[in-house]
């Protein structure tokens, strides 16, 4: 463990702190944001779960209350669909409950924990339940209310719930508005359209009504999580008894009795519609093989008659296609709210008579789904369109057979299995059998018809018993002969008194289904008429029709003003973004251009004439390491000055910043006389070559040169080119690429790339670096012809002889601080020390003390290293050889040397490596 | 007193002039076998649709989804052709191409040992910056282009000159499909600046090109990772990789345009900030390399 600590602390140590401080910010504003994100938001309602006695039974509630509610507020009844139970509505309840309104969702009888049975929106039972609800919200001393026991309240539900609110606003005067969704306004007719019965649906609702109900229609959790389950029969599930009659006959023989017939239309809102006084907002969807079209338009026009004020809102989705693409539940969302707003709240002018729809426009971008486009016009058109085309669909007489029992059978929709809207709505699932269809078709169309609403078309049959059971659809066929059945909407009709041939038969006109969509220019309409749909029961006797279609077809045309998109509000959010971040570049661009103009341009007046004046020069690293502790030095025209020193010297920093690489923690830097900082222009009239070349590899070192030189951005003719090539010495290699060059190659093309333009001040660190011996011969002479002209060169090395043989000035650094400066003769001038080696060290040791000489030291086994202090050589040498101590040899030490030695010698390993 | 400061014919802005940075990364390989490549793609692609086996118009058990809608249809046409090619590289082909430019480009010039050369002469630290960007900029602009130009080539020689096609929507005229291609090579310009800005910056931090490029190329897919993770929830819409696909929007009539502006907005605001903070750095960085 305390190795553990103890590796982490040197791991963490070992990253630069200045690294370490914006990483960690970094850190920690992405953690802020994510912990922002997902943070938990304080609920904007309260709720509260309850048992409210029903008309005969108890039902499962929960009660939404606004957080911050001022006084008292009005109430929503929010119903749920078939199947589902009160937590199916949670969130549309939050959602209303978070804009004001008390919200009461309870779970209908007969599903979930509520007790009783199903009786299917009966005015006697679950419309009484809903009563008994209005008297409950009454009481709440928070919920307003119009009077005594009268609360202001609205109902809201989908399907099953938007039937009750139709009900129940037609039972009892207190609702004061009713939004209902996707629902039915007459049973019978939703449930056998045409005569024939959609077994499909009524099985798959049959089946979710018992004890093992799914959750279906808005998403419902199904009771499942209730806990405990009525015993119940294993025939009927929940349903009530008569209920669960009906359907057993109903789907027995296909054809409804009076008794189911009279039970269906006892749940029908068709029945009350008259007495609905409350201002009802209809939203029906455009994929819904349950409830089509068609029943809202039939609640919308009862409604109406009265004189209640109806809007009706289409969109697409459905029992079939859900809820579908986000613009449209936005769309209806925003519709729900204003509704409520105004006639529960009082709050908003009253919405206006307009009708909206919507019609596919493609894929989402971002999923896989649709995308709709909304569209709106000034008043409901009803199913008939603001117009209508007229197109002639082709094709003779064709038999078409009736498969026994419906098997093999065409599909056209698939009940309950809500798929993804984009398949359904695109017949995906379509499909017909041979033999059992006919087709007949159109020309395709010169011009795109914008269809919305029931297209019409006659049709002759003619059948040997009599009567027949048939399927129309209409399917629009693309270039490539693909066929869509819009929504998978079908008419089924039941025909009767049918003659034998096809000769007698007599028109019959049938309606579409009403549709939402644009058939494109280039595309044919499709009539189809089939004998099966595994949709609906068909009869199971075998049997042969004649089915002829009348070439007229009626499109009912409806154009709508699209509704303005949103999406444009992003438009101008993105140049409103682009025109921020230019007008911050402006500001920047004026900030720094302001900045170049009151920078120093002063000339240092004593230094102008001077190629190079260091001072004070310091450069400390993040990391506390300081490579330069304070250079001080001046190259005048006209010499070559050596910066000398070991490795890690701090030569090669100060070179850096000489060429603005590195900025200076302190001192200052003046090249005649301007002030140098990085990227001052004055590093124009400076050419160097700092820790080794760097050229473009894939690039002839004559390319490299030219490359350069283009940067520059100067005149070609300033660049001196063949001068600098000569210098090179490279010869016909310069064509070749750098990257096959050797050392020394590279190294004399970087020294000709900082001969280029002739600067007027030439940088070279370790310029003879790579170099062999007759090269550094020929360097040494180049360089010393170079600082002629008033130029200057600067050379830095870590080789004594070098600089010796070189510079006519040196400057020994050694650990960031100077040494040594001055004229190389000056420096290289004899030292006051010799080297002598003597046969026997101590007694020479001895002898010399005695000869009074300043020091003496001694050096390997037999070397001594003695300042003479004036002292002659030759009287030295005399005295040791008269004491008996041989001499072998005597070297006279340069100061240079001196200084240069004792440094490496103290710290042969420098300081570091920069 | 020498008012004079820089050597005869310098001036700061004319320093490292465009096509001079044009021509230094043109006679590099990498340069050559990126674009090259993008003309080689579409080639590749209709070889595949020519020789492979022909099992296609399977139902590949996405129900009509947007991407098989536009293989199904890539040869019908020289727009759709095009669109498929696009489609197939925007993921990543293109990222990785980008990164390349972008993030090569700073980096590779450290690595040589050439940059400290560059700055010495001396090119100030934000204009290299600023033409190394636009530089990169054309570069990738020229290989969208050489992509897209080649794919519309080849495509319309061996399919034809037909309108564009999609399963749903209605088919678009070739002249509107035109504009619809470029409108789509627009945004996915602008989507990659993220790519291009993340790669940028990288390429100023560090002396390893490849490392630039890689780790730009790396995060991206980390964001593509963290965008498939849907229980990221609302989160995943400030990844920089969220409006990627937001292109197939241009393929709907009339044009789903709000995810086209939002993702234009978050690339732009990523690409600002990663530039912004490349140039901040570079401004004040101690060049070691």
């Amino acid at each position: 463990m305390p190795d553990l600590t103890a590796g982490l602390r040197r791991a963490l140590s070992r990253l630069p702190r200045r690294r370490v401080l914006p990483a960690a910010a970094a850190l920690v504003v992405l953690a802020g944001a994510a912990v922002w994100a997902v943070r938990p938001t304080p609920d904007a309602w309260t709720t509260e779960d309850l048992r409210i006695t029903g008309a005969d039974v108890e039902l499962d509630a929960r009660f939404y209350l606004p957080a911050d509610r001022d006084g008292k507020v009005p109430a929503v009844l929010l119903a749920h669909g078939f199947g589902g139970s009160k937590d199916s509505v949670r969130e549309d309840a939050e959602s209303l409950a978070g804009r004001g309104y008390a919200v009461l969702a309870w779970t209908a009888r007969g599903f979930g924990r509520s007790t009783g049975q199903i009786h299917l929106d009966s005015p006697d039972h679950e419309v009484k339940d809903a009563q008994r609800l209005l008297d409950w919200l009454a009481e709440r001393p928070e919920v307003s209310t119009d009077g005594p026991g009268d609360p202001k309240v609205a109902a809201v539900g989908g399907s099953y719930g938007g039937a009750l609110a139709l009900m129940l606003a037609g039972q009892d005067q207190r609702v004061d508005a009713i939004v209902p969704q996707i629902t039915w306004n007459d049973l019978s007719q939703a449930l056998v359209p045409g005569g024939v019965f959609k077994k499909a649906w009524a099985g798959y609702f049959f089946g979710n009504g018992g004890a093992s109900a799914l959750g279906l229609l808005g998403g419902g959790d199904g009771p499942g999580r209730g806990g405990e389950i009525p015993a119940t029969d294993p025939a009927c599930g929940r349903f009530a008894e008569d209920v669960c009659k009906a359907y057993l006959q109903m789907a027995t023989t296909g054809v409804p009795d009076e008794t189911t017939l009279a039970l269906l239309r006892k749940s029908s809102p068709a029945t009350i519609l008259d007495k609905i006084k409350a201002p009802t907002l209809l939203i029906q969807g455009a994929v819904d093989t349950l409830f089509p079209l068609s029943e809202a338009d039939a609640n919308a026009r009862g409604i109406a008659a009265t004189g209640t004020p109806v809007k009706v809102a289409w969109f697409t989705g459905g029992h079939d296609g859900g809820e579908g693409p986000t613009s449209d539940s936005d769309r209806l969302k925003f519709l729900t709210v204003q509704w409520l707003d105004h006639y529960l709240k009082g709050e908003g002018s009253a919405p206006s008579d307009d009708f909206t729809f919507s019609r596919v426009a493609g894929f989402s971008a971002l999923d896989r789904g649709l995308v709709t486009n909304g569209y709106s016009t000034d008043t409901y058109p009803g199913l008939s369109g603001s117009g209508s085309t007229e197109v002639t669909v082709e094709g003779t007489a064709q038999p078409i057979a009736n498969p026994p029992n419906g098997n093999p059978g065409a599909i056209s929709s698939m009940p309950g299995l809500t798929g993804r809207l984009s398949s359904v709505l695109s017949g995906g699932v379509a499909l017909d059998v041979p033999g059992q269809h006919a087709n007949f078709e159109s020309a395709p169309l010169t011009g795109a018809v914008e269809v919305a609403g029931s297209p019409t078309v006659r049709l002759r049959v003619a059948s040997p018993t009599g009567e027949a059971i048939l399927f129309v659809k209409l399917f629009d066929v693309d270039q490539n002969g693909a066929a869509t059945l819009s929504a998978g909407l079908v008419a089924p009709i039941r025909l009767t008194g049918l003659p034998a041939d096809i000769a007698q038969a007599q028109p019959v006109s049938v309606t579409l289904p009403a549709i939402v969509r644009q058939i494109d220019a280039g595309h044919a309409v499709r009539i189809t008429v089939a004998t099966s749909d595994q949709a609906f029961l068909t009869p199971a006797q075998p049997a042969t029709y004649t089915v002829a279609v009348e070439p007229a077809l009626t499109l009912p045309t409806l154009t709508g003003k699209p509704i303005a998109d949103p999406g444009a509000l992003w438009w101008y959010a993105l140049a409103g973004v682009v025109g921020v971040i230019l007008l911050g570049l402006l500001a920047l661009l004026a900030v720094s251009r302001i900045r170049h103009r009151r920078r120093d341009v002063a000339v240092v007046e004593e230094h102008a004439n001077t190629p190079l004046v260091v001072n004070g020069l310091r450069k400390a690293y993040g990391d506390g390491f300081v490579a330069v502790q304070e250079i001080g030095f001046t190259v005048a025209r006209g010499q070559v000055v050596g910066l000398l020193g070991p490795n890690g010297a701090g030569k090669t920093t100060t070179l850096r910043v000489l060429m603005g690489l590195t900025q200076p923690t302190a001192g200052e830097i003046f090249v005649f006389g301007h002030r140098l900082v990085p990227g001052a222009p004055i590093l124009s009239r400076v050419g160097s070559l700092v820790e080794g070349p760097g050229f473009l590899p894939h690039l002839t070192g004559e390319e490299n040169l030219r490359a350069y030189w283009q940067a520059t951005g100067r005149p070609w003719e300033d660049a001196k080119f063949s001068e600098a090539l000569e210098i090179a010495g490279l010869g016909d290699s310069v064509h070749r690429k750098t990257r096959k060059y050797s050392h020394g190659m590279r190294q004399r093309l970087a020294i000709a790339q900082a001969m280029l333009g002739l600067p007027e001040l030439l940088v070279l660190d370790e310029p003879t670096d790579g170099l062999d011996p007759p090269q550094i011969a020929e360097m040494r002479r180049v360089l010393q012809r170079y600082a002629t002209d008033g130029r200057a060169v600067l050379v830095s090395s870590h080789l004594l002889a070098e600089v010796e043989q070189t510079c006519t000035h040196a400057v020994v650094v050694n650990k960031g601080r100077i040494v040594a400066s001055g004229p190389v003769s000056d420096i290289v001038g004899d030292s006051p020390s010799v080297q002598l080696d003597v046969s026997d060290v101590p007694a020479a040791t001895r002898i010399l003390e005695d000869l009074g000489v300043r020091s003496v030291k001694t050096e390997g086994t037999s070397s001594l290293i003695v300042d003479m202090n004036g002292a002659a050589r030759s009287e030295v040498v005399a005295s040791l050889v008269g004491a008996g101590i041989g001499v072998d040899r005597l070297v006279p030490r340069r100061r240079l040397e001196d200084a240069f030695l004792s440094l490496v010698g103290d710290n042969s390993r420098g300081s570091g490596d920069r | 007193m020498s008012t004079v400061e820089a050597a005869v014919g310098y001036k700061a802005s004319g320093t490292l002039p465009i096509w001079a940075e044009v021509r230094r990364q043109a006679s590099r390989r990498r340069t050559q076998m990126a674009l090259g490549f993008m003309v080689l793609l579409p080639v590749i692609v209709w070889a595949a649709f020519e020789f492979g086996n022909s099992s296609r118009g399977d139902d590949d058990g996405d129900g009509g989804g947007s991407f098989s809608s536009i293989a199904d249809l890539a040869t019908s046409g020289g727009l759709n052709f095009a669109l498929f090619c696009l489609a197939v590289s925007a993921g990543f082909l293109l990222v990785v191409v980008v990164a390349l430019f972008f993030g090569d480009t700073v980096a590779s010039e450290a690595s040589w040992g050439s940059l400290r050369y560059l700055l010495a002469i001396p090119v100030p630290r934000a204009r290299l910056l600023g033409v190394k960007l636009i530089v990169a900029g054309l570069y990738s602009l020229l290989a969208l282009f050489l992509l897209v130009g080649t794919a519309l080539l080849i495509g319309t020689v061996r399919y034809g000159w037909s309108p564009m096609g999609s399963t749903i929507a209605a088919e678009i005229p070739p002249a509107e499909g035109l504009a619809r291609l470029l409108g789509i090579v627009a945004y996915l310009a602008v989507t990659l600046l993220v790519v291009a800005g993340l790669a940028f910056l990288l390429s100023v931090l560090t002396d390893a090109a490849l490392g630039a490029v890689g780790g730009a190329v790396m995060l991206w897919i980390l964001s593509s990772i963290l965008n498939q993770i849907e229980a990221l929830g609302d989160l995943r819409k400030v990844l920089p990789t969220y409006y990627t696909e937001a292109w197939r929007g241009m393929l709907s009539t009339p044009i789903q345009s709000d995810e086209l502006a939002k993702g234009a907005i978050s690339a732009v605001i990523y690409a600002t900030l990663f530039w912004g903070l490349a140039f901040y750095r570079f401004t004040r960085k101690d060049v070691t390399s």
